[in-house]
């Protein structure tokens, strides 16, 4: 896909084509790692139960991995439906987070536009897109088209790869714990989220708290972990006068920013700490 | 681990999870303009949404509170290959190499143990 709108963006008169093929480009790397996450939701889906076409079909309606893989879980747990939604929204409250963040480059933009980069968006293209919106000048490259290029490349790689995996998924053999692979791509994604000593309570008090919860009816145990966490943290900024604005004093900026220096920075991690 | 749902409550779980994520996408995208931004309180919850349930996640997939014995029920396997995992995730934040180095961890072991 992105290696298409590359070419494509070489070889054309069409500026809108050249920007998306920029954010295609930058995320090109990024959906290396996206695509044995998108194969993990479709063969556990299928484990748990679901048809492959409800599999892709999640892919499609929610769009969101993370959120995606806990609810799998809940539903092979026949956990109920109320319980599965709730977790799948605060997991994915943090979208809110990216919504408010991203917003002012689309406010010029009309509804069906606004609809479409919403529904597109994901931890990967906000982080690519942020960083590429506040080096160019407005002028300089279309924002909704290069965010576009980085959001619909993701959104094709993930919906290949869920395919992909819900097909497979009844041909891979037990015993492989490969369901194992679904802790191992939260883990990815919770270190990078641990970005100061706030942070990093708010995970250590969440983790214990999931493992204690865990025993609560309804499956409930990731939302009150989830709820106990945040609470934490919004008493620990309360404490040292950090809330509500963020950690370097920018309100708004920090988590998001940070996550962003991280995407931006690809492989190379780890100098943060 | 297979549901006990029908495939009919398995959509309604797939549609209300769908149009809830959509709507908490599209929050402030359609209020700006009538909003300048983020009300800052709103803001400093936020963040720690990701820590939070991204941790809660992850440690009740590797260690889980056991009632007969009581205390913590856990496979070393798991917990080595989740250990081995997290430095990965960190020097390299890269998924793919989290996985790879993770599960690998896990099936050495599980293959030096059967042994």
């Amino acid at each position: 896909m992105s290696g298409r709108s590359t070419a494509d963006g070489r070889a054309d008169r069409s500026p809108a084509l050249t920007d998306a093929a920029a954010g295609a480009r930058t995320t090109a790397p990024i959906l290396l790692g996206v695509v044995p996450f998108g194969l993990v939701a479709g063969v556990t889906a299928v484990e748990a139960g679901m048809s492959p076409v409800q599999a892709v079909a999640m892919s499609v309606v929610v769009f969101a991995g993370a959120s995606q893989l806990a609810a799998i879980e809940l539903v092979g747990d026949t956990a109920p439906v109320a319980v599965i939604v709730a977790t799948a929204l605060v997991i994915n409250l943090r979208f809110v987070m990216y919504s408010a963040s991203i917003a002012p480059y689309l406010r010029r933009l009309g509804a069906p536009a606004r609809w479409v980069s919403a529904y597109v968006l994901t931890d990967q293209a906000y982080a690519v897109s942020l960083a590429e919106f506040r080096e160019t000048a407005p002028g300089e490259r279309s924002r909704l088209w290069y965010y576009l290029g980085s959001a619909l490349s993701l959104w094709v790689t993930w919906q290949v790869a869920t395919a992909v995996g819900a097909v497979a998924g009844a041909a891979v053999p037990a015993g492989l714990s490969l369901e194992f692979a679904v802790p191992l791509t939260f883990l990815a994604l919770l270190v990078p989220a641990v970005e100061d000593r706030h942070t990093a309570a708010v995970a250590a008090v969440s983790g214990v708290v999931g493992v204690g919860a865990a025993v609560l009816p309804f499956d409930l145990g990731i939302v009150t972990a989830g709820a106990v966490g945040v609470a934490v943290g919004v008493a620990l900024d309360l404490r040292t006068g950090a809330f509500p604005v963020t950690g370097d004093g920018e309100p708004m900026g920090d988590g998001g920013r940070e996550r962003e220096t991280d995407d931006a920075a690809g492989e190379r991690g780890g100098e943060r700490r | 681990m297979t549901t006990g749902h029908d495939p009919t409550t398995v959509w309604l779980v797939i549609v209300a999870a769908g149009v809830g994520t959509l709507a908490l996408r599209l929050s402030f995208v359609l209020l700006v303009g009538r909003v300048e931004s983020v009300p800052p309180a709103v803001g400093g919850v936020l963040r720690f949404v990701p820590a939070a349930v991204l941790s809660a996640l992850v440690v009740p997939a590797v260690v889980a509170l056991s009632l007969d014995p009581a205390g913590l029920a856990f496979e070393p396997a798991k917990v080595v290959a989740a250990a081995v995992a997290a430095v990965v995730a960190w020097r390299t934040e890269s998924v793919l190499a989290t996985i790879a180095v993770g599960m690998a961890t896990l099936w050495t072991l599980q293959a030096v143990a059967l042994v």
